[in-house]
């Protein structure tokens, strides 16, 4: 079962290549902020899977709502930022 | 019993987040690109999160994967919705098949 999760997170960190990929060359900026959306959602998931391989999860799942918490937040708060910051009509 | 059923549950996950992020990857819009992301990429972190407070049993750290799960479920999407409400509002301009046609 352990060597399943590791197979499991192995194939999220390879899923990681897509937002960096949209981060790195997206046309605009809220494409990048959308990649820094599903980077976060994954490092969560990666956190998790981490926890049940090496058999600390009590330790791993508090990182994991931090991570949750300040994906969250960020992402509002940068859409909050960015709003009416374009071209006038 | 409970192993299998986090199997197929954390499996399904895996499908929804590779389908979110082949979404990020093709698709030709900002617009189209959140629609990807905002439903399929919290349903795979739903179904993985689910999946693995089945696994864990009856204890602490799968209330607390329960309770990762709720935050997600609700922020994900919010967030989304906030990014998409900010490009809408500064005339971010929207993606169609013949070009110029969808001008506000």
């Amino acid at each position: 079962m352990t060597t399943l999760f590791l197979g499991v997170a192995l194939f999220i960190a390879f899923l990681t290549l897509a937002p960096l990929f949209r981060m790195a060359l997206g046309p605009t900026i809220y494409d990048r902020v959308l990649g820094v959306g599903l980077m976060g959602t994954n490092a969560i998931l990666l956190l998790v899977l981490i926890g049940f391989i090496y058999g600390r999860i009590d330790m791993f799942v508090d990182l994991a709502i931090a991570y949750a918490i300040l994906n969250f937040v960020g992402i509002v708060v940068v859409a909050k930022y960015l709003e009416r910051r374009g071209e006038k009509p | 019993m409970t192993d299998s059923l986090a199997l197929v549950l954390v499996f399904g996950g895996l499908f929804f987040v590779l389908v979110s992020s082949l979404g990020l990857i093709r698709l030709p819009d900002f617009y189209t690109r959140s629609h990807a992301l905002g439903k399929s990429d919290t349903l795979g972190s739903i179904l993985v999160l689910g999946g693995l407070a089945v696994y864990g049993g009856l204890s602490l750290s799968s209330f607390k994967l329960l309770l990762i799960l709720v935050f997600v479920a609700l922020g994900n999407p919010t967030a989304t919705h906030a990014l998409m409400r900010a490009a809408l509002r500064s005339r971010q301009e929207m993606w169609s098949r013949r070009e110029g046609a969808n001008k506000r």
